[in-house]
């Protein structure tokens, strides 16, 4: 590993919160309809989906505070703090003493959980604004995927909360969007380091 | 489109220890610790009945970022740790993990026996085509024209081709895997930890600091078009002809694994010393 300066970076600015929970009287005032066993399914699904939102948030994080990447590493920390109390609200919503294992062990076969970053993205003289820009991809994918769902041929109550979530994502990309205005956009050749590691003489 | 593991009760998290890895931010190796835990919980083995061995190297610091028992060993011989854990100790898993430069160059005899002996155990290389932890070398894999101040105008050696190698040397089941795809290397080290023999597993992991370049792997890896073979001809055309970016099983032969003759477990300390007096 070789040894690097502190990076100059953009200061971050106040940002407008992330939305941590759903309009719940929606959902939580309908009588209790009988849910078909895809619901469940579905919610475990989407548990697992946030969950690996908020592991993969948190390995960034760390990485950039090893880094000594502060301002990235700390927004990547709220990210996975939100992240983390969507899968609680699931968890609470759905009435489970915890999460399901099953959740916690999800495979997704094809790809990674449509919320969560790609491995590999990061740079370690990133920026806030580049990390905004990774998280609003993800929101963006979350949308298509509910999306997808809603409009499947899925039983009624989980086109419905399909339906909730994609609505919920797009919010999401929203506030990004919001929060990206107030970041201040890198210059290009933020990447260059006056110390690189390579060899260069 | 999905599926939960199967071990429903072992999380990957289980299996991550709280040391944190220090790899540059993009690096490969981090997805290669992820696939490991998850095919770890997928396989519903317990962290202290798994061994993880390795060399020198930036990947080979991966057994302490591991809740499992590890072994930080001589630059090279992560192989012959291995082998020698698993011949004792037949009961664990054993993972053997390390880099080109250390699995290919300087463990390069380990690796052809390690493939010879058949020992049950699985051998995963994070493959970057460079030696990163010394400032970018060139390692037995990297491209001969890979033009760097360390290798003027490339070194114009061949690079080495471990899969073809491992093939003629005996390998029981030979796979390419990326670290673009945590989930899919998951699922491959799952089938290499339970193919009987010895397993190898390379996994395309970009070095993000001294092959920037590596980073549009993502981008060219497909999956290999053709099922799996057990035909060691036809495996070996495959893997003489791939283009280096095919991912999946590309070998999985039917040689009987290696055993010893088991010798009972010592009974206590004073038995186990005698093992040893000359």
């Amino acid at each position: 590993m070789s040894s690097r300066k502190k990076p100059a970076r953009g200061t971050a600015k106040p940002v407008p919160k992330k939305r941590t929970s759903r309009p719940a009287p929606k959902r939580a005032a309908k009588p209790a309809a009988p849910r078909s066993g895809a619901y469940a399914d579905f919610m475990v699904q989407a548990y697992a989906m946030e969950n690996d939102a908020r592991d993969r948030y948190t390995e960034f994080a760390d990485q950039m505070e090893v880094h000594n990447n502060t301002a990235v590493a700390q927004l990547f920390r709220k990210l996975a703090r939100i992240e983390g109390l969507h899968a609680t609200r699931i968890v609470r919503e759905m009435g489970w003493r915890k999460p399901p294992a099953a959740a916690e062990a999800w495979m997704w076969r094809q790809s990674e959980a449509p919320e969560s970053v790609p491995p590999g993205e990061l740079h370690y003289l990133m920026q806030p604004w580049h990390a905004l820009e990774l998280a609003l991809a993800c929101e963006q994918r979350a949308v298509r995927f509910f999306t997808g769902i809603s409009g499947s041929t899925a039983p009624a109550d989980v086109k419905r909360i399909a339906r909730e979530m994609a609505a919920e994502e797009r919010e999401h990309v929203q506030l990004i969007r919001e929060w990206m205005k107030k970041v201040e956009k890198p210059d290009p050749g933020w990447d260059r380091d006056p110390d690189p590691s390579l060899y260069s003489e | 489109m999905n599926a939960p593991a199967q071990a429903a009760q072992l999380t990957p998290q289980k299996f991550k220890s709280d040391v944190k890895p220090v790899w540059c931010p993009g690096c490969g190796d981090y997805t290669v610790l992820s696939s490991i835990t998850k095919a770890l919980a997928a396989l519903a083995v317990r962290p202290e009945n798994v061994a993880v061995v390795s060399g020198i190297g930036c990947s080979s610091r991966i057994p302490a970022y591991t809740t499992c028992y590890g072994f930080h060993g001589v630059h090279g011989r992560a192989l012959a740790a291995a082998t020698g854990l698993k011949v004792a100790r037949p009961d664990l898993t054993v993972i053997a993990a390390g880099g080109d430069g250390d699995g290919y160059s300087i463990g390069g005899n380990h690796f052809l026996h390690a493939c010879r002996r058949n020992v049950d155990l699985t051998y995963i290389v994070m493959d970057n085509r460079v030696y990163g932890m010394t400032k970018g070398q060139p390692s037995p894999t990297t491209e001969p024209d890979w033009d760097s101040k360390l290798s003027p105008q490339g070194t114009g050696l061949r690079e080495f081709h471990p899969l073809v190698i491992a093939l003629a040397s005996g390998a029981n089941f030979i796979a390419r895997a990326t670290s673009s795809d945590p989930n899919g290397t998951a699922e491959l080290i799952v089938q290499a930890v339970r193919h009987p023999g010895f397993s190898f597993i390379e996994v395309l992991s970009p070095c993000v600091t001294f092959r920037p370049e590596q980073r549009t792997w993502k981008d060219r890896v497909h999956p290999a078009p053709v099922a799996p073979t057990d035909d060691p001809g036809r495996a070996a055309r495959r893997l003489m002809t791939d283009d280096g970016f095919n991912i999946g099983v590309l070998y999985a032969g039917h040689r009987k694994p290696y055993r010893t003759e088991q010798s009972a477990t010592p009974s206590s300390v004073a038995e186990l010393e005698a093992e040893f007096i000359l």
